[in-house]
């Protein structure tokens, strides 16, 4: 059974919280007026439907170590399948719904969770995915490679991102190395679970609509070159 | 592209799927997993026991999780992924959960999209 996935309030102080409420109201600001160029009236109930199977998944926890278990973040998979600018604001609607239904994640850590999720992990992951984008559009096998790749990636990185926001205002009750070796260890092998989800997940949508993967669109470059005929 | 794109019967039957593979997820595979805790967890509870005493649990030793307390809304009635605290709700709950996100979010972006975009 799941209860509690994301920070609580009090695993860091209020000043650095405050601070990344800030940064998370900025990148959102951003990605609001961003999301807009990606939305239309196809991809705009498939954002909806992403978020929530995000909202869905993230309840799987599945085991990692005897004792520890991990679950999807999602950074990767929504940049992938409807872009960066929208993809943080579905990870951002499910933290929201998280916080203020499920009791899972505190409001004073709702920035920090943002920042780590909707922001570090969605842009990580598609910082990566772009950077395999050739491969991914090559065949089938590359897109699931990029996928998993991405996906583990994001969550290595998004874990990493609790590491500074701790070592900024962490609470204290376990030293920096311990947390930094903890969190980059035991997310390593959640990502590889991330990984799978992501690429079959990503598979699976892009067996039966590939114009739905915004990763697969034509970039703007690509359309240029285009032969005008 | 194929004009796959421009059919509204196959992307709604696309819509009906997903949908049914999340709430599937949410509603059914959600007893399944595993109820250790996640990576952060392990990682706040280090150093820490978890001892259940009468009022619920309690950390002993030294560990990040000893700063935090109940959550603000503890007393949400899906708290916990669950209806009301009760045993074997965790999928009705799940599906609540789906439904007041697919709404949220696909209204939000139902009212940011570009108009007209679609000719």
């Amino acid at each position: 059974m799941v209860v509690a996935m994301h920070m609580s309030d009090g695993l860091v102080n209020i000043p650095t919280a405050l601070a990344f409420a800030v940064v998370a109201v900025i990148g959102l600001g951003f990605a609001v007026t961003r999301a807009r160029r990606d939305l239309d009236d196809r991809t705009a109930p498939m954002a909806g439907l992403v978020t929530a199977f995000v909202f869905a998944v993230q309840m799987i926890n599945f085991p990692i170590l005897p004792g520890a278990s991990g679950h999807l973040l999602g950074g990767a998979l929504v940049a992938i399948l409807v872009g960066p600018w929208v993809g943080s604001l579905c990870i951002t609607i499910v933290l929201v719904v998280q916080a203020l239904l499920f009791a899972d994640g505190g409001l004073t850590a709702l920035g920090t969770n943002i920042t780590n999720m909707a922001l570090v992990g969605v842009f990580t992951g598609y910082a990566v995915a772009v950077a395999m984008r050739g491969l991914a559009r090559r065949s089938r096998g590359g897109l699931l490679a990029t996928a998993f790749v991405a996906a583990f990636v994001n969550t290595v990185v998004a874990s990493l991102a609790f590491v500074v926001e701790y070592a900024l205002g962490g609470s204290g009750g376990a030293a920096l190395g311990t947390v930094f070796a903890l969190m980059v260890g035991l997310h390593a092998l959640i990502g590889l679970g991330e990984g799978l989800i992501t690429a079959a997940t990503v598979g699976a949508v892009a067996s039966v609509r590939p114009d739905l993967v915004h990763l697969l669109r034509p970039t703007r470059a690509a359309l240029d070159s285009r032969d005008p005929s | 592209m194929s004009n796959a794109g421009t059919d509204s019967s196959t992307v709604t039957r696309f819509y009906v799927g997903f949908l049914l593979v999340t709430l599937i997820i949410a509603g059914g595979l959600s007893y399944f997993a595993s109820s250790s805790p996640d990576g952060l967890d392990t990682v706040t509870l280090h150093g820490c026991q978890v001892v259940e005493v009468e009022t619920g649990e309690q950390l002993n030793g030294s560990c990040i999780a000893q700063n935090t307390g109940d959550h603000i809304v503890a007393g949400s009635p899906l708290a916990d992924y669950s209806i009301g605290g009760a045993e074997g709700t965790t999928g009705v709950a799940g599906v609540a959960g789906v439904v007041v996100t697919v709404l949220v979010a696909g209204g939000l972006f139902w009212l940011l999209r570009r108009r007209g975009s679609r000719n």
